[in-house]
């Protein structure tokens, strides 16, 4: 909560200049290696460089979208990449609900894939966005310190935070905002490290999935945290959408 | 003649077919025929099941038939409340804790519908212990916010059984307060009773301790350390006390569906002045008559059942005793009706709180003054009121009940009392510093034990303005300084 605190603190001074700004600003994420929740102790993953939207998505930028892409419309949108629960709070084709700072939520991956795309951009991939997220204010991996992991269970823990703007919550090493605290987000690859429901089976040494089982002690909490978010990319389907789940893109690096 | 004979073989013929088809009809009459298997109990007709909120149970399954049973179970993620002026988010299915209770019988065949509600941030699923199969159907249910999953399964071994989420990560979502209790009934059904309850035990772990107020998250550390905060009864503390505590009349018996959650800690279930008469031990078919404390393992359930004889308020604790007084497992059960002097007469009190003797017992870190959190201090009389009222409900409630009226032989009457009325100097002191001994109260003699109690001054003051302006005391208006002044003696 502490650090929500200052986070907010920070924040406020910044922003009339964030309100107005264009939310396109982008974050240079220097890639590197890393030890994910899924795979065996010595698995690495390397991530290359990449840019991150320094916000999630907008209701305000969705709608945009879907003015400009009519299929994507709530009334047009074919079943197949989208259920009903598309957009579902909106009042009509072109009325969001909520803030137009808020993110946009309740859009299925189909979606979030082809906004991305008609940016010039492209969604995260699991490592990236794992990556991307493993910083606080600080430093690059903050998995192991505790105020990180308590705050993001906590915002785990805390209803309806999908009515409140961007920018809110901390500014990370990066200087990217809400990839805790806000909402989920759609990954381009979520539904590869399968979850399969029954999560103790999955913790099964045997079946190598995750090293999390074999790992009790000092990296207990960060693995708690990373299981939910695993377990829930593990619950959707690409034509899935849901009130607590946004998006937002990324783009490779140019040499 | 031979037509005659002819006729009368025929009548016979016919009379022997009837009986024959009558016969073969009991015969596939489903309530005298016993399975070897329960698989092999036909369903008849569909039926959409009751569930009802904690501590009640649906009606029992008397004697019907298997019947395709639909369970419509939701999913819902919400803010309740843990002791007054203690804030949590508790995860629920169908929006209570423990969730609601689901009674079948066996041979039944369950259609459990699943629905996680949209605005639920974290997906969920449902292990039910009364499932032969793979996860108990965790892996079948696995739903995502805002969708619904449908499963089935024949229910073939009678008993109590705990049903809870499943989702990764496994203890938080227990922890948070998803469980609840799935009863599969015999053939023919349990015995009638004439009172059936339902209370599920569960520990909660809390960023601040016990009864520290506002919005409390909850604490992985101290989960995975097992130092609960809470230990309640139906999710939170106080469920069955005051107004809600459960009733029942003298004479008559009482069947109470115990399950426990957990996530860690193991019940010693006690209902004090009471011997449960018989227990389905761990729920299942083995029966244990004449139990004074009965173990109910985090992730298993017991039936208990007895015959209450006097009057009086019972006390249903774990007997981890000091759970049942500092972290809230405690419920309480008032009975009604004629007292019976030959079962009961009276100038006995229950000696559970002073088993080392009645040596007054101090706690630590009394009135420390390096307590790092500053407290909040009430501003109004209004406020310290309220303050008190919450830390009343929190502390003192166990004993001296909801309206200050104690509980006659064992805790000594708070409402319209002389003793207290009479000092409020000593008042504090017994606050302050305990006290033991033998005090009369209203022209009733106590011999008891209170502990001394780890309050902080503004606590104190806030706590006994709270009594002393309740239920017809003299309205005196204690001070935090007033408090000081006794500590300092």
């Amino acid at each position: 909560m502490k650090l929500y605190h200052i986070a907010l603190f920070l924040v406020c001074s910044l922003l009339f200049v964030k309100v107005t700004a264009q939310n396109d600003k982008m974050a240079k994420v220097k890639g590197g290696v890393f030890l994910p929740l899924y795979g065996t102790a010595d698995q690495l993953v390397k991530v290359d460089p990449f840019l991150m939207d320094v916000y999630p998505v907008t209701n305000e930028e969705y709608l945009k979208f879907v003015k400009e892409n009519p299929k994507w419309k709530k009334s047009n949108v074919i079943s197949l990449f989208a259920d009903k629960s598309y957009l579902n709070k909106w009042e009509n084709d072109v009325t969001y609900s909520g803030l137009a700072n808020a993110p946009i939520t309740s859009v299925s991956w189909f979606a979030a894939k082809k906004y991305c795309e008609c940016q010039g951009k492209r969604l995260p991939t699991v490592d990236e966005w794992e990556f991307a997220a493993m910083a606080n204010e600080d430093v690059p991996d903050a998995r192991r310190i505790e105020s990180y992991n308590q705050y993001i269970l906590s915002w785990y823990e805390t209803p309806k935070t999908y009515v409140n703007p961007i920018g809110e919550s901390y500014k990370n090493y990066y200087g990217i905002y809400d990839l805790h605290g806000l909402v989920w987000e759609w990954t381009q690859d979520f539904n590869t490290v399968l979850i399969s429901g029954e999560s103790r089976k999955d913790q099964d040494k045997d079946s190598n999935l995750f090293c999390g089982s074999a790992a009790i002690g000092a990296s207990d909490l960060m693995n708690y945290a990373a299981f939910m978010r695993y377990a829930f990319r593990g619950s959707m389907k690409a034509r899935y959408s849901s009130q607590n789940l946004g998006f937002r893109c990324v783009k490779d690096i140019e040499e | 003649m031979t037509i005659n004979f002819k006729k009368k073989n025929v009548v016979k013929l016919l009379l022997g077919f009837g009986a024959a088809a009558f016969l073969t009809g009991c015969v596939n009459d489903q309530s005298s025929k016993t399975y070897e298997n329960a698989l092999d109990i036909p369903v008849s007709q569909e039926m959409v099941a009751e569930l009802t909120d904690p501590p009640f149970v649906p009606t029992p399954v008397g004697k019907r038939k298997a019947k395709k049973l639909i369970v419509d179970l939701e999913i819902q993620e919400r803010e309740g409340e843990m002791v007054n002026g203690v804030k949590y988010v508790y995860w629920t299915f169908g929006g209570t804790v423990p969730g609601s209770f689901i009674r079948t019988r066996v041979g039944d065949e369950i259609e459990f519908k699943l629905k996680n509600h949209p605005d639920n941030k974290l997906p969920h699923n449902i292990d039910l212990h009364a499932v032969n199969g793979p996860g108990g159907g965790a892996e079948s249910s696995f739903v995502a916010p805002g969708h619904e999953k449908i499963f089935s399964f024949k229910t073939l071994n009678p008993g109590l059984y705990v049903y809870h989420c499943a989702t990764a990560p496994v203890g938080m979502h227990i922890a948070n307060g998803m469980y609840g209790l799935i009863l599969v009934e015999p053939e023919g059904g349990l015995e009638p009773v004439d009172r059936e309850y339902y209370i599920m035990q569960g520990d909660f772990y809390t960023e601040g301790k016990y009864g520290e107020r506002g919005l409390q998250a909850f604490d992985m550390q101290k989960a995975i350390d097992e130092k609960a905060d809470y230990v309640v009864f139906n999710g939170h503390v106080g469920a069955m006390t005051g107004d809600n505590a459960l009733t029942a009349k003298v004479g008559e018996t009482i069947r109470l569906f115990v399950g426990n959650g957990g996530p860690n800690l193991v019940s010693s279930f006690h209902v004090i002045g009471e011997i449960f008469d018989r227990v389905h031990v761990e729920g299942g078919d083995l029966i244990n008559d004449n139990v004074q404390t009965t173990l109910i393992p985090a992730g298993g359930a017991a039936i208990v059942e007895f015959k209450v004889d006097v009057p009086g308020s019972f006390i249903l604790v774990d007997h981890s005793i000091f759970r049942a007084f500092n972290k809230g497992a405690l419920a309480v059960l008032n009975v009604e009706g004629e007292e019976n002097e030959k079962v009961f007469a009276g100038e006995i009190y229950e000696g559970i709180y002073l088993p080392e003797g009645s040596v007054i017992q101090s706690m630590p870190s009394l009135g420390k003054k390096d307590d790092k959190k500053e407290e909040v201090k009430a501003l109004s009389f209004e406020e310290k009121m309220k303050f008190g009222k919450d830390k009343y409900m929190a502390t003192c409630v166990a004993c001296h009940q909801a309206n200050g009226q104690g509980i006659e032989g064992a805790f000594p009457p708070l409402a319209n009392a002389d003793y207290l009325n009479a000092d409020v100097d000593r008042a504090i002191d017994i606050v302050l510093n305990g006290k033991s001994g033998e005090i009369t109260v209203n022209g009733k003699k106590y011999n008891s034990v209170m502990t001394a109690q780890a309050l902080s001054d503004e606590d104190v003051a806030n706590v006994m303005t709270y009594v002393y302006n309740s239920w017809g005391n003299n309205k005196t208006d204690v001070t935090p300084e007033m408090v000081k002044a006794v500590r300092n003696r």
